[in-house]
């Protein structure tokens, strides 16, 4: 087998030197009967080829976007990925290394983290980020558990805006802590109060920009009546594409932001792995969750970075750390990072403008429509429609015509009949004008 | 001191490289992007002009940036990286190259399913071969990294456990050896946790153990191999025990890769196992992350499986997405968004259809082989925790460093100088000044060797006498030396910001 350095000869050598007679003898505590009913009916050893051909089968079977317009978002959009990108991300120094454990040969992950921490923060308008969680989902319940541990409350208000799976990922974590969360009913028109609903005994409330539907808001003066009544207002990002235009969540006076950075970091990949993005107050970093890098000096005195306040962390604090998580999303980061540095301030603003541009012109052709009304005023690449039938038939219509023309939002949320007409549509940078005509066209057909 | 040797700072391939920010040169990108078409904006007043703060720079110094940085990197590619419990062995290029195909990367969870066949099928495909592997019948597969595998595990547990009218439980057993991660998890899951002590052949203490089984006790979570690198041999005793009391029993399986193709799970008593498909299934580490973690489940848990999971059907596959109705009716909800690690999926079905079973079955067995052989000829000089053979992992206390004043860390920082990525320091816990090496079925005879002649000469020159303070200055040769990890916590600073106001800021959060 390719992968595998030993030769027939070294295995004797070395056998010899254990001083066992066979690599099975070197499983001896392994309970025999056990060992006996190890049968496995599976296949054997492949080629590099014979692999590349089985697989580009399975993947053949999927339409990509590549091959189709596409118009899917709800928090796993699709941008334009730089080729210097992917050849950063893919040297063996980056890909192959462990967490930093061992800063004196790990100054080039290290760096790369304190230069991701910065950009998330600035970005964010935050004053610390941390060095990455899993994703989007599993960054917003660590926010809501870290709210719980700063306030000692045990109650989380989740808007009608959020995520439903930042939502449930978030809902699930609380159970089990035995915290209890109120969720808000999935608000696609915008008109939900939250303000009215922040009492003392809220850990934090839980909101969403742009939201689930669209909608763009500024949650200053929720923040305010959260800060009035001890609450922490936590705002998720799950397009952080929004900030290069948007106000900031930290200029709302957010104190936890979360949300996910796949859009800017990776390919669609079917949802994963993405990467969480955490952010806060200074004032909060020892109840952070998660690693963070840190500047110091050598003994030389040279500036270099090192994993720190680990004492928050399961390696150091076990039972009392504030999360379990060990592997993060480290080079998913690294790959976020690699393409904020890319863009730049410059770029990263005219990327959010393009993808405004963009979604703004489907809309103004949608408005042409009969039978689609868009719902919020005001929205960044990204928006429900109100149709005249139910989406979810529209949109299989629309794949039969080699469209991936939006994501009924039933599929989300199956329970609420009023829901059944609402597409989610999202337009970025790589829909060009002939994509958008493509869809209004075939969306006026189904629709009449 | 620093160096002086050269003018700018370099040291021929060290280079220096500043922060991204230090280099901005103001404007310019790396990015050209088309321009936009004219349209009416629909930003409310939520837009904004204020400037951002993020550094401008082009293609060329981007590209030269990150190569540098990445040279300041110790990998798997470039050198042998014995870190015990992580399994840092070889990332085979074709597995990079088919999570590349626009079939896998270029498509969307929530795509109609009609369209998203093959992502299905290669889901269903690698939780095939998982659950044959372990012989258990079921498998989550959301679990984002091994952490996240215990939490799933442990949320089946929990729920099993209120379904039957036993939520009372609230105890954990875990043992004092256990990975950080473990009790960590219990307490996420809202359990109590107590520690089960070690025997002094490194195995759970199975009469401890058994003394501390009540009707309190939800589960036993046990890491086989263990952290010490040795089977459980009382495993289907340990299993049979904790049902008897009614709780269910998990196993970490950081370190299956000791066990692929030489005993299934199932036929051990498990429940619940998660698998670390960045460890056993080589998938990259990413110097950090990302993983997957699928927890395997029994019977007893199966159907607390949390959303969402592939179904079978007549008409192909489908995705059930809504716990509470259908085949999620009891499931306990979701953990993570969308389809779980879909790219790190791909990553390890090639690596596995590569390696095929016979493959796999050789290469825990190789794995074990340059572990053990690594236990021989290391006892040389070192002093192996525990007598006998080992699995995939070998760990050694400090007693041969008694009274030279060298510690563990000095020697894997020496060890750094000789151009190999430390081993696992002071973890497990239960040995003294551990040093825990896992070398790997990826590594040669020769790296091996090279490998014992280099610790060898440090254990015998830290014998010598006298050179404590030698062994406190490495390492020497890297990128950097020993690094001032107490000033980093005391005073944070993590982030960058102009001259100046990092001071006053990292001022108020040190208090
Ligand atoms: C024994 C053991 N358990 C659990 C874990 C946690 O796995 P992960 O880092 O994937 O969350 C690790 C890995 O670090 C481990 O070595």
């Amino acid at each position: 087998m390719r992968y595998l350095p030993l030769s027939d000869q070294n295995r004797a050598e070395m056998l010899g030197s254990v001083g066992v007679a066979s690599v099975d003898d070197l499983f001896a505590d392994i309970p025999a009967a056990a060992k006996a009913k190890a049968k496995f009916d599976l296949s054997n050893t492949m080629s590099e080829m014979e692999v590349e051909r089985v697989l580009s089968a399975v993947a053949a079977k999927n339409l990509n976007a590549s091959q189709a317009p596409s118009f899917l978002g709800a928090g796993n959009y699709r941008h334009h990925t730089p080729a210097s990108l992917d050849y950063i991300i893919q040297r063996g120094e980056f890909l192959t290394a462990y967490t930093p454990y061992q800063p004196e040969i790990s100054q080039g992950t290290l760096q790369a983290i304190y230069e991701f921490q910065t950009q998330v923060a600035l970005i964010t308008g935050m004053e610390v980020a941390n060095a990455s969680m899993y994703d989007g989902a599993t960054a917003c319940a660590e926010a809501a558990t870290m709210a719980c541990r700063v306030t000692k409350r045990a109650k989380v208000l989740v808007s009608g805006s959020v995520h439903p799976h930042y939502r449930d990922v978030t809902a699930t974590a609380l159970r089990f802590m035995d915290m209890n969360i109120e969720c808000l009913a999935p608000d696609p028109v915008g008109i939900e109060d939250l303000i009215g609903r922040v009492g003392p005994d809220l850990a934090c409330v839980i909101v969403q920009t742009p939201g689930f539907f669209g909608h763009l808001n500024d949650y200053t003066a929720l923040a305010e009546a959260c800060h009035a009544a001890g609450a922490l207002l936590v705002i998720c990002v799950a397009e952080p594409v929004s900030l290069g235009l948007l106000k900031s969540p930290g200029a709302m006076g957010a104190d936890i932001v979360v949300g996910d950075g796949q859009s800017i970091a990776t390919p669609t990949c079917f949802g994963g792995p993405g990467v969480g993005l955490f952010t806060t107050r200074e004032k909060f970093i020892r109840q952070m969750p998660g690693r963070l890098a840190g500047e110091t000096v050598d003994e030389n005195g040279r500036r270099g970075w090192v994993l720190t306040l680990s004492t928050r962390e399961q390696h150091i604090r076990r039972e009392k750390a504030t999360s379990n998580i060990c592997t993060n999303s480290g080079l998913i980061a690294l790959a976020f990072s690699v393409h904020m540095t890319l863009l730049g301030e410059a770029g990263f603003r005219r990327l959010a403008e393009l993808n405004h541009a963009h979604a703004a012109l489907l809309a103004d052709k949608l408005e042409a429509l009969k039978g689609v009304k868009i719902l919020p005023t005001a929205f960044f690449n990204e928006f429900a429609v109100q149709l005249s039938k139910p989406a979810a038939p529209v949109v299989e219509a629309l794949a039969k015509r080699n469209i991936l023309g939006g994501i009924p939002v039933s599929r989300f949320y199956p329970t609420y009949p009023e829901l059944e007409n609402i597409l989610l549509l999202t337009a970025t940078e790589m829909n060009t004008e002939a994509d958008i005509d493509i869809l209004v066209n075939a969306l006026k057909e189904v629709l009449s | 001191m620093i160096n002086t040797i050269t003018t700018s700072g370099h040291r021929a391939l060290q280079i220096e490289q500043p922060l991204i920010f230090e280099l901005d040169t103001g404007g310019s990108t790396a990015v050209d992007l088309p321009a936009a078409p004219k349209v009416r904006t629909r930003l409310g007043d939520l837009r904004s002009d204020k400037p951002i703060g993020l550094p401008g720079l082009s293609e060329p110094e981007v590209v030269r940036h990150y190569t540098r940085l990445s040279q300041k990197n110790y990998s798997i590619d470039t050198g042998f990286y014995p870190l015990g419990s992580c399994t840092m062995k070889h990332n085979p290029r074709l597995n990079e190259k088919m999570a590349r195909l626009p079939g896998f990367a270029d498509i969307h969870p929530y795509q109609p399913q009609s369209t998203a066949q093959g992502a299905y099928e290669l889901i269903d495909t690698l939780a095939h071969w998982l659950k044959t592997l372990t012989g258990m019948p079921a498998v989550a597969m959301s679990p984002a990294a091994g952490a996240h595998g215990e939490l799933c595990g442990l949320m089946c547990i929990r729920t099993a456990h209120e379904a039957n009218g036993q939520g009372a439980r609230k105890l954990v057993l875990v043992p004092e050896s256990a990975h950080g991660t473990n009790p960590a998890t219990a307490a996420l899951c809202g359990y109590r946790v107590e520690s089960i002590p070690a025997t002094a052949l490194g195995r759970v203490d199975i009469n401890a153990m058994r003394a501390k089984l009540s009707s309190d006790v939800a589960a036993v979570m046990i890491t086989n191999p263990n952290t010490c690198g040795l089977f459980e041999t009382e495993c289907i005793e340990i299993a049979q025990a904790v049902h008897a009391a009614g709780a269910y029993f998990y196993m970490d399986g950081a370190n299956f890769n000791a066990l692929v193709g030489r005993v299934r799970i199932a036929d051990l008593g498990v429940d619940a196992m998660h698998i670390n498909l960045h460890k056993t299934f080589s998938t990259p580490h990413g110097g950090g992350g990302p993983g997957a973690g699928p927890t395997v489940l029994s019977a007893a848990l199966a159907a607390f499986v949390p959303v969402p999971f592939v179904v079978r059907g007549a008409n192909g596959f489908s995705v059930v997405e809504h716990a509470g109705t259908g085949a999620a009716q009891k499931s306990f909800g979701r953990m993570k968004g969308f389809q779980g690690q879909f790219g790190v999926f791909v990553r390890a079905l090639s690596y596995i259809l590569a390696m095929g079973v016979d493959g796999l079955r050789q290469a825990s067995g190789d794995a074990v082989l340059n572990a053990n052989y690594l236990r021989v000829k290391l006892s040389a000089e070192l002093t192996p925790a525990f007598d006998g053979i080992c699995m995939h992992e070998v760990v050694f206390d400090d007693s041969f460093l008694k009274n030279t004043g060298v510690s563990t860390l000095d020697v894997a920082k020496a060890l750094i100088d000789e151009g190999f990525h430390p081993m696992t320091m002071y973890f497990p816990l239960v040995v003294h000044g551990a040093l825990l090496m896992e070398p790997t079925e990826t590594e040669s005879k020769a790296t091996l060797d090279q490998f014992i002649a280099s610790l060898l000469a440090l254990a015998r020159k830290a014998k010598q006498g006298d050179q404590a303070e030698w062994f406190k200055g490495s390492p020497r040769l890297a990128p950097r030396r020993r690094l001032d990890e107490i000033q980093a916590a005391r005073k944070p600073v993590l982030r960058w910001r102009k001259a100046d106001v990092n001071v006053a800021v990292t001022k108020q959060a040190a208090e």
